[in-house]
């Protein structure tokens, strides 16, 4: 256990100001928690869906989470049922053998909801777009009301555009 | 040639560097089996298998034959690959049912069925990719597939029932898990039969991710290409990116420089440790120990912020091309590589002490989702996956009868093996396998060559190659054939999850139902890659 603490202790809190290199992204990371929390009042839930990515916006989806961006740490929560979620962060392109699935979950999503299309892929269908196998972009499924591009986009790209979607809501 | 001398096969090495492939015809169904049943007593797997419609490209090289599909399997030998074809009629293209002698073939000859129409004459008939989005008798990867502007929009999607196996008895229940998963994780859906809390059965449905990857490669150039393999798997962009240039190269004959083939490796490489660390922080975390994803999650994005750095791209997509490599680096990133690997390292090897000597996480890992060698061998497992179980099995590193390619030949690969077989042992080996890349990569920083960093590749009408690297789950195999007019005809992008997915059947068998996220992690196999 004493191990275990001191490499806790000395390991820090990195969410706080990093060293010059990292300070730019990382003044933007604050500035950005602050703002989404200060128009939401309150906690933000986010259900992902993975509906045909190649699973390289999962990736950074994932890095959210690091110490570096804490977004859970901040209040804004990825939970594992559409029906606890604010907001759909779909990541696409949506397969045809996804189609429906994305359908449901949307639809046990409680209103208001957000739906945010992640990635060239999900924004537009990307490399692989419309096929016999692919809708495409996720809005050719369920209705989207913002899209962040990238492939894959990167943490702080992501983090900007869920505080995009949550302010065009207010 | 390495095997069954007394075979009628006439095998002809595969030109360029890459991993040894030695390519050959068999001229009937039933000599495929005899061939397959000759690798499987040799100790040899089942490497991938995959359809093509040659009826355009006129007959294959077997007299007599009228212009039909062909068949591919590729096998995995102590001294290479052997890469078998068969030709089959245009009128009834059936071939014997493989998974007999391999179990691995069972989803590779339904995905070939579902794709190319071609099916074996037994055996598990059931669809694989198909879940009901186009119809039946229509087969994406035919020429003459062709549906509202040749790409088949505009089908009918009626999902369709799958006939799961059913599990009977008192108390017997199913639990349907999917196609969302609870997490941040690619669609799929497992469907467990238990009693209480104990796994009787499980048995996974895959094709969610299926969005026509192969469709779209056919009669795309090479650079196209590159970027849709380079998206098959996104965590494995550098190993899929890597194999299918290999294929591209040994068709074309293309000389690749020195300096590109380690700027390749040092890509390769920091792909396996950012996997690896993530991995690591994962297990910890499915195992209720949060500290060790918080710290790994650290590790893994101080990594990827180097490789945007030095690559400009965090998972170095798009990077290595055909030929060489896109981009170049400096001699101050390569001490910078240098110096993070030390740092790097020395971290990891402190959390290594606080896994082991954790009580509680130890508890979880030891004896959880334990497979043998044997079963491994049975399954075509390659890769971590086998490694965990004893098996040395590296394509990179040196082997009786085996020399693997450059750079890795002169770098002397150090293969990590645990017998265990766990999640414990699935833990240990990728520990072991971070500290070996860091040397490598180490290595390759200090010695990097000068010169240029991409050669030309003028495709070749009507060649074809196969590409295989060892991936930082497995071997990622790449099969590419040019058409007359010097455009992709047909590419086949493997990944090792197709093999090691049946394994995770077995893993979960003798468990309960909580220990299966950490099992599956304990795996990390990819959906998007077997789907296509």
């Amino acid at each position: 256990m004493i191990p275990l603490l001191r490499h806790i202790f000395r390991t820090g809190i990195l969410t706080e100001p990093v060293p010059v290199a990292e300070d730019g992204p990382q003044r933007e990371i604050d500035r950005l928690h602050d703002e989404i929390l200060h128009i939401l009042g309150r906690a933000l839930t986010i259900r992902e869906v993975d509906a045909g990515s190649c699973n390289g916006c999962e990736l950074e989806i994932h890095a959210l989470n690091n110490p570096y961006y804490n977004l859970e740490g901040r209040g804004i929560k990825f939970v594992a049922s559409p029906r606890h979620a604010d907001m759909l962060l779909v990541t696409g392109p949506v397969t045809k053998n996804m189609e429906n699935a994305l359908r449901i979950a949307y639809d046990c999503t409680p209103d208001p909801k957000l739906v945010v299309a992640v990635g060239d892929c999900g924004c537009s269908g990307g490399v692989f777009g419309e096929s016999y196998a692919s809708c495409g972009a996720v809005e050719n499924v369920v209705g989207v009301d913002l899209r962040i591009p990238g492939c894959p986009p990167t943490p702080l790209a992501l983090m900007q555009g869920i505080l995009a979607a949550v302010r065009r809501r207010r | 040639m390495f095997l069954c001398d007394d075979s009628s096969i006439e095998f002809t090495p595969q030109a360029g560097i890459g991993a040894p492939v030695w390519r050959g015809h068999v001229p009937s169904g039933e000599e495929l089996k005899t061939f397959a049943a000759a690798v499987h007593l040799a100790g040899g797997r089942l490497a991938a298998i995959w359809g093509s419609d040659e009826r355009q490209r006129g007959g294959g090289p077997s007299a007599g034959l009228r212009a039909g599909f062909r068949l591919h399997c590729v096998f995995g030998l102590e001294s290479g690959h052997a890469w078998v074809s068969l030709d089959l009629p245009a009128d009834e293209p059936v071939y014997p049912d493989l998974s007999g002698i391999f179990p691995a073939a069972n989803r590779m000859q339904r995905a070939t069925r579902d794709m190319v129409g071609i099916a074996t004459s037994g055996g598990d008939q059931r669809p694989w990719l198909r879940h009901g989005a186009w119809p039946a008798d229509w087969y994406p990867l035919r020429h003459d597939a062709v549906h509202e502007a040749g790409m088949g929009v505009g089908f009918q999607n009626f999902p369709s029932n799958y006939d799961f196996v059913q599990v009977g008895g008192e108390g017997a229940h199913e639990i349907p898990v999917g196609p969302i998963h609870a997490g941040i994780i690619e669609p799929g859906h497992f469907r467990f039969s238990v009693v209480g809390e104990r796994v009787l059965r499980l048995e996974q449905r895959l094709g969610y991710q299926h969005k026509g990857v192969e469709k779209l490669l056919i009669g795309a150039d090479i650079g196209r290409g590159a970027r849709l393999v380079g998206r098959v798997s996104g965590d494995s962009t550098c190993a899929y990116a890597w194999a299918y240039a290999t294929a591209v190269e040994a068709a074309c004959r293309t000389e690749v420089p020195p300096r590109a083939l380690l700027l390749r490796t040092l890509m390769l490489e920091r792909e396996r440790v950012a996997n690896h660390l993530g991995d690591l922080g994962a297990l910890g975390n499915d195992a209720a120990f949060a500290f060790g994803l918080t710290q790994f999650m650290r590790l893994k994005e101080d990594w990827l912020r180097l490789n945007q750095q030095l690559f400009g791209h965090r998972f170095m997509m798009d990077r290595i091309v055909p030929g060489g490599v896109a981009t170049d680096i400096e001699a101050p990133a390569l001490s910078a590589i240098v110096e993070q690997c030390a740092a790097i390292g020395a971290t990891v090897k402190q959390l290594r002490t606080l896994y082991d000597e954790h009580p509680g996480l130890q508890d979880r890992f030891a004896t959880t989702g334990a497979i043998d060698a044997a079963l491994a061998r049975e399954l075509s497992l390659t890769g971590m996956a086998a490694r965990a179980t004893g098996i040395l099995l590296d394509g990179r590193a040196h082997r009786q009868g085996y020399t693997p390619p450059p750079p890795y030949a002169a770098l002397g690969v150090r293969p990590v093996t645990d017998e265990r077989g766990d999640v414990a042992a699935r833990v240990a080996v990728r520990f072991g396998e971070i500290f070996e890349s860091l040397r490598l990569l180490r290595e390759i920083a200090v010695g990097m060559a000068s010169g240029e960093t991409c050669a030309e590749v003028t495709p070749v009408a009507g060649a074809g190659g196969l590409g295989v690297i060892e991936a930082w789950r497995g071997e990622v195999l790449v099969g590419v054939q040019f058409d007359a007019d010097g455009r992709l005809a047909r590419v086949h992008p493997h990944d090792p999850s197709w093999q090691i997915w049946p394994a995770l059947e077995h893993a979960v068998m003798k468990d309960i139902v909580p220990d299966f996220p950490l099992i599956n992690k304990s795996f990390n196999l990819s959906y998007s890659g077997v789907d296509l």
